[in-house]
């Protein structure tokens, strides 16, 4: 097997995929895409819509046969063992697929007997989590009657009844209302945490990458852009860091402060934001023409660069939008 | 050490077979659950096949030993053929048939739960009808085990028709409910239901062989103290045959289906 291995993976695999490529007809939506993903990872994947991220996701859980490649997960070729990988895998998928006509202790209780828990333990389970996401009250509520948020909510109980290795998250906070997001993400990174659980996590949104995930694949074209840490993706592109200037008064643009002409520069609500790859000197020069013109700073900041910067660097940003 | 090896070979297959038989109980009871223990459902299983033959047999002042077998059969046939082509589209449509094929359970099982809940209904609710019969005309059984083993390979083979009629890839139930027609009804007009087979013309004699419904009704016949257009013994490997026949090409128009996805 080739090197899947991206920087900055240090332990045992969970999840591999090998040249993993998909065919539609003429169509090559995903293309030799290899990766690994270390245990106890949180792991994003990132990409324009139509890039090939669901695609990629639904062949590593087994939904979709590779046309070529393969995919390892919890140690078991999809292709040869697709049972025994699928039984350490918990998937919520970006489009609720809950049983309407089910309750939502049914719902759950559904998947622990597909995975073979027993009938005490599987309880015990359903009761845990359905407490853990707030859902005890809808116990006996039907997925019909759910909003999106408490179907998203029940979608991560049913995942995660079996206590599964690796949990398969599809944009699992589109468009939810704050509580449940936040709720969500501070459960994935506490079952991350506490229990080890690896976690791979498509999503388009770029803060909830930067804020749970170890690593970040970026996925262009059906193929692999970039791999790394979040922290290093943004060191890619230095251009993007900048210095964010707010004036005391209205008495100064940043032509007036800034050391030479034809620099970058955005206009905020309230202030500017000057780009520049070494932001620390152009702070310091900033503070210090202001104070020769006998201006006032309000507040002065260095900034990094966004994921979304590095994702737009990376992507173009021309078919589509994170 | 070949041999410690070839015995934990053999020891993980039945773990597997074990793991896969109840997930396929698992889906035969949440499917009876969500989809088949419904009035509509139900109803119309019953009264369908009943006023479908009766609309036929009125005019032509059928005896009860052919009007209750014939009646039996008919509604076995619906009512365990009848939703089996509906599920994997329904599923498809909400999305829970994505759940189901990335949880453990296998291709195989999916489709034996589905299967065994459509023949567990078709067995069950189509007792009804027989029941009745029963009860209100002169029809008494005079040979239980034939029409046992009608009744139970019946059911598993229009269920195993069933889904293997919800194999094309769509997630539009009126589709396949189209198909499932097309498929159905002529194989009712060939099968002796309606008219005994020595009554047949002869290229509905000829036909007749090819329709499962032939085998299940003769055997319900014989259990009713009728004599068998067949011979009980083909009648019962020919229902096997057909159950095996269409649960294998049941597995692989769905693989199929589910490889070309797009």
């Amino acid at each position: 097997m080739s090197d899947v291995r991206g920087p900055g993976s240090k332990t045992a695999d969970a999840l591999v995929a090998d040249s993993l490529t998909r065919r539609f007809g003429e169509r090559v939506a995903v293309d030799r895409v290899s990766f690994s993903v270390d245990r106890g990872e949180v792991f994003g994947f990132l990409g324009p819509n139509g890039a090939g991220k669901s695609t990629t996701a639904r062949m590593l859980t087994g939904f979709l046969a590779p046309t070529e490649g393969r995919a390892i997960v919890a140690g078991f070729d999809v292709a040869t063992s697709p049972s025994a990988a699928r039984r350490h895998i918990g998937v919520v998928p970006e489009e609720a697929n809950v049983y309407a006509d089910l309750t939502v202790r049914q719902n759950v209780l559904l998947m622990a007997e597909l995975h073979g828990l027993a009938k005490a333990e599987r309880e015990q389970r359903c009761t845990e989590l359905l407490q853990t996401f707030d859902l005890t009250a809808r116990a006996t509520q039907k997925g019909r009657e759910l909003s999106k948020g408490l179907r998203q909510r029940l979608m991560l109980c049913m995942a995660l009844v079996s206590s599964p290795q690796i949990l398969f998250l599809d944009e699992p906070t589109s468009g939810l209302d704050v509580a449940s997001t936040r709720m969500i993400r501070e459960v994935i990174a506490s079952m991350n945490r506490q229990q080890g659980m690896t976690v791979f996590l498509t999503t388009h949104n770029m803060d909830e990458a930067d804020q749970l995930c170890h690593r970040v694949a970026i996925i262009d074209r059906g193929r692999i852009a970039a791999i790394d840490t979040p922290v290093a993706l943004r060191g890619r592109v230095d251009s993007r860091r900048s210095v964010v200037v707010k004036f005391s008064g209205s008495g100064a643009a940043p032509a007036d402060v800034l050391p030479r002409p034809g620099m970058e520069v955005e206009t905020l609500v309230d202030g500017w934001r000057v780009f520049s790859p070494e932001p620390g000197p152009l702070a310091q020069h900033i503070a210090a023409r202001t104070a020769d013109m006998g201006l006032r700073i309000e507040s002065l900041n260095t900034l990094s660069p966004t994921l979304e910067e590095v994702f737009v660097s990376i992507t173009g940003g021309a078919h589509g939008q994170a | 050490m070949a041999k410690h090896d070839a015995a934990r070979d053999a020891d993980d297959a039945m773990a597997e077979f074990l793991r896969q038989a109840r997930c396929a109980w698992v889906i035969a009871k949440k499917n009876a659950r969500v989809y088949y223990l419904k009035g509509p459902v139900v109803s119309f299983g019953i009264v369908f096949p009943l006023f479908f033959y009766l609309s036929f047999a009125a005019g032509h002042n059928a005896p009860v030993e052919v009007m209750v077998p014939g009646i039996a059969a008919m509604a076995l046939f619906f009512t365990a053929s009848a939703v089996g082509p509906l599920v994997t589209p329904w599923e498809r449509q909400a999305r829970t048939f994505e759940r189901l094929v990335t949880s453990p359970a296998s291709l195989s099982a999916i489709l034996a739960g589905d299967v065994g809940a459509g023949a567990a209904f078709g067995a069950a609710l189509a007792l009804l009808p027989l029941i009745a019969a029963l009860v209100l005309t002169t029809a008494h059984i005079g040979a239980p085990l034939p029409l046992l083993a009608g009744w139970l390979l019946g059911a598993t083979a229009f269920s195993s028709l069933g889904v293997l009629l919800a194999a094309p890839a769509t997630d539009t139930p009126s589709q396949v409910m189209m198909l499932s027609n097309l498929v159905r009804l002529p194989l009712i007009f060939v099968s002796g239901v309606f008219v005994p087979h020595a009554q047949m013309p002869k290229w509905g004699q000829w036909l007749s062989p090819l329709s499962p419904l032939s085998y299940c009704a003769d055997l319900i016949r014989v259990g009713f103290g009728g004599t068998a257009y067949f011979s009980v013994t083909l009648d019962v490997l020919v229902l096997a045959g057909f159950s095996a026949a269409f649960m294998v090409a049941a597995h692989y128009f769905h693989r199929r289906t589910r490889d070309h996805a797009t």
